[in-house]
């Protein structure tokens, strides 16, 4: 351990909820987008799936919100390091999606894209199972463009760059292609409990 | 399934100029403070003896590591201020953040000889090889980056074009004030010295100079808080420049 003389640092946060290396923003919620916040209207917002699926689709914003709607209450995790507690996001399952879709038996993967061009690539196994969503709502308010909106994907369990903004589609694949930051060096999957945070880690 | 890698079908905005090295990313180096020099009421710039830097390119940013004795640690990302060519050596600039851990600790702690840990550099994105013409909007700390491009250009005596818009809130609060040379227009948003008007970064700032590219047009880099960092991309938008040709590094 390289102990830094003099620094304490803040009153520590008890109980498991902190990953390692992560901090509590509290009420901040940075935004670290790259890329310039698109004027996206929810009418013109669609989200398609295709690649390996029995049934390729695209929906319309109102055709999503025909979708049962499922909501995520828990705890987000960015790799520059600050965690969000307790944050409420609504949507609709990534599973309702899938099972429309069906993906075929040798589906692994998929790469997440978004209207901006941004992509990010996830195991299918991350996006299945009750862990994943697209988001329309952030307390119970319609999700701000900065963070997303009108709809962003959600995968609260691995560090939040996974969850792309401004969401347009997965492609499914049978083999893992890197994302724009998994690119740029990030972690293929970004584990925030493994601290997933770059390539080798 | 073919094996062509898949394209979106809308072209990102910033694809990595660079690519990035496996590896270097993944391990901790001790960085050893060697200086400290004030740029501003607020801000300082702290050099580091890093022996075995694998170098970077202007526009990357590493993560630091602070420790406690009980083992609890912070952990921050900053933008490198020196140019590549400083062998050994980075230099970063830190804003004093009102009650924050890391810069705290840096401005009301560190002294020369102190040892952190760092690891990088990281991200290409935002890294400018000096390659291309390049406009650069900053704010505050976010000139950080930005700086390691001018110095670059001059270190190397580069004759690409290179534009550096920078606001601060007044002279005083201006990060590198003595450095900059004609490439830079400062913008001051709360007081300026007689004669020099005063007032958000504006359209009749960016308008000229994309009026002025350079053939092939401008790549455009923009550094600074979130509030900065929309305010900047729609003045650049608004005048023009591609949104695949702006990259963005928010500070959060
Ligand atoms: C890519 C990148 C590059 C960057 N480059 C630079 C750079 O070159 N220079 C620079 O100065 N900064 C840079 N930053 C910002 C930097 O990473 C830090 O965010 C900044 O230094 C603040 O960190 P801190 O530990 O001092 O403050 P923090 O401790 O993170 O606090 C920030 C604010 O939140 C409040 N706060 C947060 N959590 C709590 C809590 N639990 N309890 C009470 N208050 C809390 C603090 O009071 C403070 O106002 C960069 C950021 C990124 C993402």
């Amino acid at each position: 351990m390289n102990v830094t003389r003099g620094f304490t640092g803040r009153p520590r946060v008890a109980g498991p909820h902190l990953p390692p290396g992560q901090y509590d923003a509290g009420d901040d919620w940075p935004v670290l987008s790259a890329e310039v916040t698109p004027e996206l209207a929810a009418a013109d917002w669609t989200f398609r799936i295709d690649g390996l699926v029995a049934e390729p689709r695209t929906w319309t914003w109102d055709e999503a919100h025909a979708l049962p709607g499922s909501v995520y209450e828990g705890d987000i995790h960015c790799v520059t390091s600050w965690s969000k507690f307790g944050v409420r996001f609504g949507g609709v399952s990534l599973d309702a999606f899938l099972d429309l879709v069906r993906p075929e038996a040798t589906a692994t993967h998929a790469v997440a894209y978004s209207h901006t061009g941004y992509t990010a690539n996830l195991p299918l196994a991350d996006l299945t199972g009750g862990r994943a969503w697209i988001a329309f709502t952030y307390g119970g308010e319609p999700l701000p463009a900065e963070h997303g909106g009108p709809a962003r994907l959600l995968v609260p369990h691995l560090y939040f760059w996974k969850s792309a903004k401004w969401i347009a589609g997965l492609r499914i694949l049978d083999h893992d292609e890197p994302g724009f930051w998994e690119q740029n060096g990030y972690h293929a999957r970004g584990n925030p409990w493994e601290e997933q945070r770059y390539s080798g880690d | 399934m073919t094996s062509q890698p898949f394209v979106p079908p809308t072209r990102f905005a910033v694809p990595g100029r660079i690519a990035v090295g496996e590896g270097t990313a993944s391990v901790w180096q001790t960085a050893t403070l060697t200086e400290i020099r004030r740029e501003t009421p607020r801000a300082a710039t702290f050099r580091f003896a890093v022996p075995d830097w694998a170098g970077h390119l202007p526009g990357q940013h590493l993560m630091l590591r602070l420790t406690a004795r009980d083992g609890y640690v912070a952990q921050r990302h900053y933008s490198i201020a020196s140019p590549p060519d400083d062998a050994g050596h980075i230099e970063l600039t830190l804003d004093h953040v009102e009650g924050g851990e890391v810069s705290g600790w840096f401005h009301t702690v560190a002294r020369p000889g102190d040892e952190v840990r760092v690891r990088g550099p990281l991200s290409g994105f935002f890294a400018w090889p000096g390659d291309r013409p390049a406009l650069l909007l900053g704010a505050g700390s976010g000139v950080v980056p930005l700086m390691s491009m001018v110095r670059h250009h001059r270190a190397r005596g580069l004759d690409v074009p290179l534009r550096l818009l920078v606001s601060a809130r007044g002279p005083r609060e201006l990060i590198y004030a003595d450095e900059y040379g004609a490439e830079t227009t400062p913008v001051f948003t709360r007081g300026a010295p007689e004669g020099v008007p005063v007032g958000r970064m504006s359209a009749a700032h960016v308008a000229p100079l994309l009026a002025d590219a350079p053939p092939g047009g401008w790549e455009a880099y923009v550094c600074g808080s979130n509030g900065f960092a929309e305010h900047a991309s729609r003045l650049l938008v608004a005048a023009g420049q591609p949104v695949d040709r702006i990259r963005i590094e928010r500070f959060g």
